[in-house]
């Protein structure tokens, strides 16, 4: 197998604090890929630690083939990465920004740089000290995007966009990996994984505690119940024998019931609570 | 050299400002020469009665009544100061402003190695203060010419190259503190260069501290010793250029191996 990202018990702690323990993640190449985790759960550690701007405290990574400790800058020069807080350089108008991105990567991507600056209703001319934060994560997209990258890591990418925006940039992301890119990004925006990511992976305490195919991972089994009864209205997620479900819900003496097919959201607050 | 040049871009208008600063004051005092010229005889007579603050000064082995025994203390101690704050303003926020502004994501991110960084930082720094010091000779090269005063210009390039390497030395230290740093250590590169200043007028009042202009980069600035010596002072000198390569070696070690804020 081909894997665009490959974690082999990567571990990074901040003295006592945990960041992430023993991560296990695959991420196969040319997959869409949503990294699932509430806030402070090692979504962002993972990916700090992937691009080499944090080091590992133990085990090993692999990002394209390429070891995160050793091949960093080989890694660099295939990937494509947004910050979920990016910050420019102040006094820098956002053409100039787009330009010094493209000169680090000694590449001419002006073309390119130029249609999605349109796609994204981007004023080139504006200095970045003057820009929302919607309006900095599109100069982060045109940087991350522009010299058409084989892997884009984007960490909590929507944040601060509009809803017309979120689809346009979505739209982009969906082309590049038609083109052969892997789109790895975190979120935890459930409905955006759902609808746009092959596969996923949830993230707990430092943790990976699943991940698989989007559509895997809504066949858990699992079914929602809500039970109405005298005392009051009660929700879970039940995975079993649905004869024991109906036992169960018949002892309960209930007013109404309803069984339906969780969505990814109940699944994932499952996972959490 | 792209973050180079970005580096000297982003601070055209603070080289502007510092360089004119420097240079127009030195310009100033200089064309104020030729009318103290003829006051000079008196405050030489003063300034051998007042013991030891002439001679934290320097100006106890200068001839006030020569362009290049005025130069030397105006001079000195305008670019003394002024320059030493710059470099060191300039050196300790080249690393370290990248996290304290969040920008070294964005700039670690991209196909450029920590070293890299690190050279063309150090680099940046280096040029920078290289346009103050030319600057500054213009500046007092064209004022010593209006007033027509005949002066030995291998003293003043000596003079003048003494300063750039003294400023070096500054940057050399807190371009290593830099690199160390995730927040705002303007004052600490102040406090350094103030300090140093300081190390070098006890060295200059007390003969038992004589030591310490091994330690101080100001002690090979010393007009008064470079104008009767014709030289600059390798002793002196050559402790300076080592802590300055230690700081930089240093910064190298570190930066290559912390993690990015």
């Amino acid at each position: 197998m081909n894997y665009a990202i490959e974690t082999d018990r990567l571990t990074k702690t901040y003295g006592k604090n945990r960041g992430i323990n023993e991560l296990e993640l695959k991420v196969e190449a040319g997959d869409f890929f949503g990294f699932i985790g509430p806030n402070g759960a090692g979504k962002s550690t993972t990916i700090r630690t992937l691009l080499g701007l944090i080091s590992p405290t133990s085990g090993s990574a692999k990002v394209l083939g390429y070891d995160i400790v050793t091949e960093k800058e080989k890694i660099l020069q295939n990937i494509g990465y947004l910050p979920s807080e990016i910050n420019f350089y102040r006094g820098m108008k956002v053409k100039d920004i787009i330009k010094y991105s493209a000169d680090l990567r000694k590449t001419d991507c002006s073309k390119k740089a130029g249609v999605l600056s349109e796609r994204l209703g981007l004023d080139l001319n504006k200095k970045v000290d003057e820009l929302s934060l919607g309006n900095r994560k599109k100069v982060g997209i045109v940087c991350a995007v522009q010299h058409s990258p084989k892997l884009l890591i984007l960490d909590e990418p929507t944040s601060g966009l509009d809803p017309l925006m979120q689809r346009e940039f979505f739209n982009i992301l969906n082309e590049e990996n038609k083109n052969g890119a892997t789109i790895f990004f975190s979120s935890h925006i459930l409905s955006e994984v759902q609808n746009y990511c092959k596969s996923a992976a949830f993230i707990k305490d430092g943790k990976i505690i699943i991940a698989d195919k989007v559509e895997q991972l809504e066949e858990t089994g699992a079914k929602k119940v809500t039970v109405k009864t005298e005392s009051g209205t009660e929700e879970y997620l039940y995975k079993g024998d649905i004869k024991e479900l109906l036992k169960d819900l018949s002892g309960k003496k209930p007013l109404d019931v309803t069984i339906t097919e969780p969505s990814l959201e109940e699944i994932f607050m499952n996972y959490y609570e | 050299m792209t973050i180079l040049k970005q580096e000297i871009k982003s601070q055209k208008l603070s080289i502007t400002i510092w360089s004119l600063s420097i240079g127009l004051l030195i310009a100033a005092c200089v064309l104020m020469y030729p009318e103290m010229k003829s006051e000079m005889g008196n405050v030489n007579e003063m300034f051998s009665a007042m013991g030891n603050f002439t001679a934290a000064f320097g100006m106890d082995k200068l001839n006030f009544g020569s362009i290049l025994g005025f130069y030397a203390v105006e001079a000195g101690n305008i670019l003394g100061i002024g320059g030493a704050f710059f470099a060191a303003i300039t050196a300790v926020s080249a690393l370290m402003k990248e996290e304290k502004e969040r920008t070294a994501e964005f700039l670690m991110t991209h196909p450029v190695s920590r070293t890299k960084v690190v050279l063309e930082k150090l680099l940046s720094t280096f040029v920078i203060i290289l346009i103050l010091n030319i600057v500054v000779f213009l500046c007092s090269a064209c004022s010593i010419l209006i007033i027509g005063e005949e002066t030995d210009w291998g003293i003043m390039v000596l003079f003048h190259l003494a300063a750039l390497l003294m400023q070096f030395e500054i940057a050399g230290i807190c371009f290593c503190i830099s690199a160390f740093l995730t927040r705002s250590g303007i004052g600490i590169g102040i406090g350094i260069a103030a300090v140093m200043y300081f190390l070098n007028i006890i060295a200059n009042i007390s003969s038992s501290a004589k030591g310490l202009k091994y330690f101080t980069p100001f002690g090979y600035t010393e007009g008064a010793d470079i104008i009767n010596d014709r030289t600059l002072n390798i002793g002196y000198l050559i402790p300076g250029m080592v802590i300055m390569a230690a700081g930089v070696i240093v910064a190298f070690w570190n930066y290559n191996r912390k993690d990015i804020k």
